[in-house]
């Protein structure tokens, strides 16, 4: 059967980019925005799988890359919020950094190999035919990206916090004369969106190939960066997005395998092209596409 | 119910307060009285927890508080209504009213409470609304209502007509009786004198930081109360009589598609404005006035014999083409429309008369020519400035916007038109600005002034028209119209369901 493997891969490709993009969208929706990404994720591949060398657990190896991309996340933060410097900026110097200590730190473990993390096997269920590796034989990263996405859209629509961070990246300003604390409360976005896009990229170097090399993410966290701005910065249209990328990919190499003629680069490109289109169309015909009126733009208190 | 005592607050050098005392008794509506830089605003954040005074003592209900913060100063009762309202455009109104409350209430049943109060008060609110789709009113009652759903005993509020038509400021002077009238006490700041003569029971008047006087302002005149303001006598505006003669901008059925989401189309537009008159156009902000001084200016074309210009039609036509007729061009805002922020004066003066001024040769920039009539401006409308040659951002509201208004009077314009000429500036640089405008009337030129403040329009125009959603009614001598009736043109009625001129006082 070819469908299930297609379909597991694809989930596997998705992963990465929804837990990435889901930080990023929490950033974004409190007025920050974070090009840093991509450092934060390679970091976050490296770290988690020397730890999980080190150590030989998973879990210790996700929380590494966890940490690992917070702690990138608190420079940019102390960049971006302590002295206001600018974001994009600070972010696209965040993201070259990472990428070069990522391969300081890893350098002696290229070619070390481990096996992948565990996929979950619940007796019954994940024998059940078709349905049962799909929806109950996948590893933990990609139950906690799920669990994540609903975490994420329950925060910002039904709980106060959430309600208190879209009104800071709607306007600060109003926000910080109502006395709220606005930069409290993008600190700690900043460090949700670093510690998902660490643990993105230790899924990369765990779960997804089970190696390290440089560099290996590959410009996801760019992808990640896109999805959110295409997605208008709402939860299920990055989810939708991010499966729909992972499908492209997917299926681009399997039709390169078969021998279409078609020119390779131009497959390597239709999950950009597909995933750009499909979001454009979807945010036209909802509208209500701009992104959070403050985005970008550095706070300071008055004293 | 609360009193400041020997309020201090420094910024740098600059004392905004300077041992500023002030008290407000129960059912009181109190006004706070100042020109813009008086200190008005540093003493409201001072009250409401925004900002903490470098010295003095706030004393509430007879003990001595120190309000750290603004959710401090919602728990000793304090409410605030802002002038720019501190509202989230992406969000509900339900959400906006939420963010401002303490508890952790559900949205549910703060909606059902907006619901019910604002049946109660008379202030019309749908909780389930979208900001960005209301208008300033509305806006308004949502600060209100926020404000009044934590059960305040004393209420600031900041500028609150300078945005509302005459009914919907009747409407807001009733609510704010009633408040009183439950034992609330209301610290009203204002610069509009009529106002406070007529709502308030006792005012404090700034100036530069000091308090200048303690007035029942019943008992004084709006000279009087304008005196303590300024400091020294303001000088009526004085008309001269000229002939009106030509018409050298006329507008024929002008109509334009909104250029963005939310933004007003302009239909059906006639005008004329003749050589030595000054004509307004009234209305609240947001019906079309932008709109319309793109139309005027050319920074948006219309079809081409819209818009006549000494009888030329420039509808296709561009901004400096315009101005090579003769015409001249101040938008409403200072800094970013009128003004780059971050260039100095003597750029800025480039930026409108490059094409007229003679200041460039064979494409170069001539700098000294530039920087001397920015000089010239400067000393001929009293612009205070801080170096020879400042940033634009670096002067203060009213200087700047003397500099913009003298940039194009300076040319000896043919035709001015002028989009709120004197919003947010201090009395002195307003009767300045108007003063010229009636010269420039006098020489001949024809003069059009789009502007939100009815005293104003009174003061200078020779003839009155009212835009509201993108209409704009026939032009009525000012002689012939009330305050009542324009007020009713600019909530939008119909004009056959308006008593006609004759009728009114």
């Amino acid at each position: 059967m070819l469908l299930e493997p297609l379909l597991l891969t694809i989930i596997t490709a998705a992963t990465p980019l929804l837990v990435a993009a889901l930080g990023e969208l929490v950033v974004e929706r409190s007025g920050v925005l974070n090009l840093g990404v991509e450092g934060m994720m390679v970091m976050g591949a490296s770290c988690g799988f020397v730890v999980a060398i080190l150590t030989g657990s998973s879990i210790l190896g996700a929380l590494a890359g966890i940490g690992a991309g917070m702690a990138l996340a608190a420079v940019f933060a102390l960049m971006t919020l302590g002295f206001a410097a600018n974001q994009v900026a600070s972010g696209l110097a965040l993201t070259i950094f990472g990428l070069g200590l990522s391969g300081l730190i890893g350098a002696d473990f290229v070619g070390a190999r481990r096996d992948p993390a565990p996929k979950l096997h619940l007796a019954g269920l994940s024998d059940l035919p078709f349905v049962g590796p799909i929806l109950f034989g996948e590893d933990g990263f990609v139950y906690a990206s799920v669990a994540l996405l609903l975490g994420v859209s329950w925060f910002l629509w039904r709980t106060r916090t959430g309600l208190m961070l879209r009104a800071i990246g709607d306007n600060p300003i109003s926000a910080h004369a109502l006395g709220h604390q606005v930069l409290r409360v993008r600190l700690l976005a900043i460090l949700f969106g670093g510690g998902c896009a660490g643990l993105a990229g230790a899924y990369l170097s765990l779960g997804y190939t089970p190696f390290w090399v440089r560099g290996m993410t590959a410009g996801r966290g760019w992808i990640a960066l896109a999805l959110v701005v295409f997605s208008s910065w709402i939860p299920w249209r990055l989810a939708l997005g991010a499966y729909l990328f992972g499908a492209v990919t997917i299926l681009q190499l399997y039709a390169q395998g078969y021998g279409l003629g078609v020119p390779s680069q131009l497959m390597s490109a239709l999950p950009y092209l597909a995933t750009i289109l499909v979001l454009v169309a979807i945010s036209r015909s909802h509208g209500r596409g701009a992104g959070p009126a403050s985005l970008g733009t550095p706070f300071v208190p008055d004293h | 119910m609360l009193e400041a005592r020997g309020i201090v607050k420094r910024f740098g050098d600059l004392a905004a307060n300077d041992g500023v005392d002030l008290a407000v008794g129960e059912g009181e509506i109190h006004a706070l009285l100042g020109e813009n830089g008086a200190g008005k605003s540093t003493l409201v954040k001072v009250l409401y927890g925004a900002l903490q005074p470098d010295e003095g003592e706030i004393f509430w209900q007879g003990a001595h508080v120190e309000i750290a913060s603004p959710a401090a100063a919602r728990a000793l009762g304090i409410g605030m209504v802002f002038q720019h309202f501190s509202l989230f455009e992406a969000l509900t109104v339900a959400e906006n009213v939420a963010l401002g409350l303490p508890t952790r209430e559900t949205l549910r049943s703060i909606a059902s409470r907006i619901e019910a109060l604002s049946a109660a008060f008379g202030l019309p609110l749908d909780p389930a609304r979208y900001v960005h789709d209301l208008s300033v009113g509305e806006r308004q009652r949502i600060e209100i209502v926020r404000c009044l759903l934590q059960d305040p005993k004393l209420i600031i509020m900041d500028e609150p007509t300078s945005v509302l038509t005459p009914q919907e400021a009747d409407l807001l002077f009733a609510t704010l009786g009633r408040l009183a009238g439950e034992g609330r006490a209301i610290l009203y700041i204002t610069h509009r004198l009529e106002e406070v003569r007529r709502l308030c029971d006792a005012a404090t008047v700034l100036r530069q930081g000091r308090v200048v006087a303690g007035v029942s302002p019943r008992r004084e005149t709006a000279a009087a109360l304008a005196r303590l303001m300024v400091g020294s006598d303001v000088q009526p505006i004085e008309h001269r009589a000229a002939r009106a003669g030509a018409p050298l901008l006329e507008l024929r059925r002008l109509s334009l598609p909104p250029d963005r989401v939310l933004g007003t189309a302009l239909v059906d537009i006639s005008l004329s404005v003749r050589a030595g008159e000054i004509v307004a156009i009234a209305g609240v902000a947001g019906n079309g006035q932008g709109e319309l001084f793109a139309a005027l200016s050319g920074e948006r074309p219309s079809r081409a014999d819209a818009v006549l210009i000494d009888g030329a039609p420039v509808g296709q036509r561009g901004i400096t083409q315009r101005r090579r007729l003769g015409a001249a061009f101040v938008p409403e805002e200072r800094l970013g429309h009128s003004a780059v922020p971050h260039l100095t004066l003597s750029e800025n003066v480039l930026l409108t008369r490059h094409g007229t001024g003679g200041l460039t040769r064979l494409g170069f920039l001539l700098r000294g020519r530039a920087a001397q009539l920015a000089a010239e401006v400067c000393a001929a409308f009293d612009v205070r400035k801080p170096g020879r040659d400042p940033e634009a951002a670096s002067l203060s509201g009213g200087n700047l916007q003397k500099f913009v208004v003298g940039r194009e009077l300076l040319a000896e314009p043919r035709l001015l038109v002028v989009n709120q000429p004197s919003w947010g500036v201090d009395v002195g640089a307003a009767v300045m600005i108007r003063q010229a405008l009636v010269d420039l009337a006098a020489q001949g030129a024809a003069v059009l002034v789009i502007s939100q403040d009815l005293d104003e329009i009174l003061e200078i125009a020779d003839r009155i028209a009212v835009i509201a959603h993108g209409r704009l009614s026939e032009a009525h001598p000012a002689s012939a119209l009330s305050l009542e009736r324009i007020g009713l043109l600019m909530g939008g009625a119909h004009p056959e369901s308006v008593p006609e001129p004759a009728d009114a006082d």
